[in-house]
């Protein structure tokens, strides 16, 4: 039954609601935000592709009221790009999570961004593989315990903005589930902008992450509040480092062709037409 | 706009390939580099602009499967083509085309095996593993050109069936029918049939995206059409929404299974030579086929009552003829371009050993050694 007067009806599939996230956890927050950014942009719902991958975050893409596709571990990209590349009238958003985009879909996201396809990517990085249990990923802080780093992590994280800014991204954000206004602003902006946008959110999560380093979902919260820090600088500069300082805010919004774009003067050359 | 250029071409199989997916209504490919499927990717950065379609070259092979799926949600005929080492990587989105019921193409032109293998040396050895390459229980559709001609014709008919079964189609093409030339008829667009997948007909309010009709297959809403569609790889009800229960999980692996099993008399096909009296029966696919068919006349020259099953459907796998064919006669011959594939079921549908005839290292089998076992056969 559709919960009446839900305030998300429209962008929602509130039948579906609650969803399986956990007390605490920021991924609610993500979905919020989008379902704000997709009625307040007015954009046409029946023109919008919402696509994700495998994890907790990737669960994301079951609730939202577009078309949308729960795809394999780290495959969300590439679907999409089938769906942007072949129908051009469809906007295809990712929903996803930081190890499904950056460890297991890693190459996909680094071609993506090089080819410049429209769509809008949005990543919500807790740090580690929330659904398979806490484990540590490739955005993990060094030295962090987790179940398969149990005397720390001995490996070093990605800075997704820096990653991604490298790779060809038109727009580049990061905010965390803390900071819900901008989120949504920046979202609104990737949704109506064309070429490959990207938005890194902090979530916390508190059941994994959290529960095993003796964090509250409360400390994690004030963490994020007290840790992120809105400045204008370089991508490369842009630091994530949940102990120390978060770096928030719009990185880079530049204009480029687009790859359909590109792709309908080579098909004038071709003689053909699209 | 149509892809169809009738006419008379001395070609390559791969191009036919390429021309028999652009007849058939394909408008979006996907593919990364491999011989000895690359002529076709080529073929198809040249043509598919030509006529309003979309060529993109992935980072992977994944990466290209996972597009095609995403291509075919979005309304399109999509195709790939690759060989063994690009099969490996694509299989659990080839599972995920299953589950979500994408219609699409895979092309593989076998090349030896295992791991990098023979690059340019033609084989028949993934003919189990598209059969069984997914994991979970699955039923594949999978033809086997042994033609120029029959690259164009069964790349049509492979997307005919997939749209039909709303399922992954393979064409298994030995790299030896992929590289071989020879003269390949294109017949005008009105004379090619064409299957389109089944629309939904109600309101999008209605709409059940994995609810079939009594053929087990549900009309397919794609994206951008207003259905508001939602398709995972989890198992899930008929609306799509993940259910994992033990009846989700039963009901909806039955209904995808079933929708192949049941009409797999219909799907099978099978070309047959001289089977109405034989005493030995050879069975081949493939470029195999044809040694096969030459080794058979040169049989029946010599008095022996050879007759030769050529598989054109690999899978679903012609069981019943089988048994049918073999019943009681003096000995069943197989040549196959492995180490011994499709012999275990040629032996399971006939309950009794064959004379096997494996073939490794490119070259196919000469019919003469095809005739030798079926002298050997007939004693
Ligand atoms: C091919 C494959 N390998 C492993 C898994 C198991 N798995 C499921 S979710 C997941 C990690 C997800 O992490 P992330 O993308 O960060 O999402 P989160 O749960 O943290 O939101 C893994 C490893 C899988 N489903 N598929
Ligand atoms: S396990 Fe972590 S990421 Fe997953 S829902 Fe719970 S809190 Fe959120
Ligand atoms: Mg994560």
């Amino acid at each position: 039954m559709t919960p009446p007067g839900h305030p998300h009806s429209k962008s929602l599939r509130v039948e579906r609601l609650p969803h399986i996230w956990c007390q605490g956890c920021g991924l609610g927050i993500v979905l919020h935000a989008y379902a704000d950014a997709l009625e307040e942009t007015g954009i046409d719902l029946d023109k919008v592709a919402t696509i994700s991958g495998i994890g907790c975050a990737g669960r994301a893409s079951g609730y939202v009221n577009t078309d949308a596709f729960h795809t394999t571990h780290g495959r969300a990209l590439p679907f999409a790009t089938g769906v942007g590349i072949s129908r051009p009238d469809i906007k295809p958003v990712v929903i996803s999570g930081d190890g499904d985009l950056f460890s297991i879909g890693g190459n996909h996201l680094i071609h993506a961004a090089r080819r410049n396809v429209d769509m809008l990517v949005i990543c919500s990085n807790n740090f580690n593989y929330g659904m398979t249990g806490a484990q540590f990923g490739p955005t993990t802080p060094s030295e962090t315990k987790t179940p398969t780093s149990p005397y720390g992590n001995i490996e070093n994280p990605f800075n997704l903005v820096a990653l991604v800014s490298s790779a060809g991204a038109t727009m580049v954000s990061r905010w965390t589930s803390m900071h819900p206004i901008p989120l949504k602003n920046s979202i609104k902006r990737g949704l109506t902008k064309k070429g490959f946008s990207f938005i890194e959110v902090i979530t916390p999560c508190t059941t994994g992450y959290g529960r095993l380093n003796r964090l509250t979902p409360l400390d994690m919260m004030r963490r994020l509040r007290e840790k992120g820090k809105i400045k204008q600088v370089a991508p490369t500069e842009a630091v994530c480092d949940p102990r120390h300082e978060i770096i928030l805010g719009d990185f880079i919004d530049v204009e480029k062709p687009t790859y359909n774009e590109v792709f309908e003067t080579l098909t004038k050359r071709a003689g053909g037409e699209s | 706009m149509s892809g169809t250029q009738a006419g008379r071409f001395f070609v390559h199989g791969d191009w036919a390939c390429a021309e028999g997916a652009l007849a058939a209504g394909c408008r979006f490919y996907a593919a990364y580099p491999i011989t000895p499927a690359t002529e076709i990717a080529e073929r198809l950065a040249v043509r598919l602009p030509q006529v309003g379609g979309k060529f993109v070259q992935f980072e992977d092979e994944i990466g290209a499967i996972a597009s095609v799926i995403g291509a075919s949600y979005s309304g399109q005929k999509a195709m790939t083509a690759t060989s063994g080492p690009g099969i490996s990587l694509m299989l659990e989105n080839i599972g995920l085309a299953v589950m979500t019921e994408a219609p699409c193409v895979v092309v593989n032109v076998m090349r030896g095996g295992p791991s990098t293998g023979q690059p340019t040396g033609g084989a028949q050895g993934d003919v189990m593993q598209c059969r069984w390459g997914t994991h979970g229980d699955t039923e594949i559709i999978a033809l086997a050109p042994q033609s120029v001609q029959e690259m164009f014709d069964l790349t049509i008919h492979a997307f005919n069936l997939s749209e039909r079964y709303r399922t992954p189609v393979f064409l298994m093409a030995d790299a030896n029918i992929g590289h071989l030339y020879e003269t390949l008829e294109v017949p005008e667009a009105k004379g090619i049939e064409i299957v389109d997948r089944k629309k939904p007909t109600g309101k999008p309010a209605d709409y059940r995206a994995f609810k079939a009709d009594d053929d087990l297959v549900p009309p397919m809403a794609c994206f951008g059409d207003g259905y508001r569609l939602y398709a995972t790889g989890l198992t899930h009800n008929e609306k799509g929404y993940p259910d994992m229960s033990v009846e989700g999980q039963d009901r909806l692996v039955r209904r995808l299974c079933d929708k192949i099993r049941r009409d797999a008399q219909r799907i099978e096909m099978a070309e047959e030579h001289y089977t109405g009296d034989c005493d030995v029966l050879v069975v081949a696919y493939g470029i195999t086929a044809r040694s096969a068919l030459s080794a058979v006349k040169k049989a029946r020259e010599e008095g022996i009552k050879a007759g030769l099953l050529r598989l054109v459907t690999l899978w679903p796998f012609p069981d019943r003829r089988i048994e049918e064919l073999t019943r009681g006669i003096k000995g069943v011959v197989v040549a196959e371009m492995n180490y011994g594939q499709l012999v275990r079921e040629v032996e399971r549908a006939a309950m009794r050993r064959v004379d096997f005839l494996p073939k490794l290292g490119e070259n196919p089998h000469m019919p003469e050694e095809i005739l030798a076992a079926i002298r050997r056969a007939k004693k």
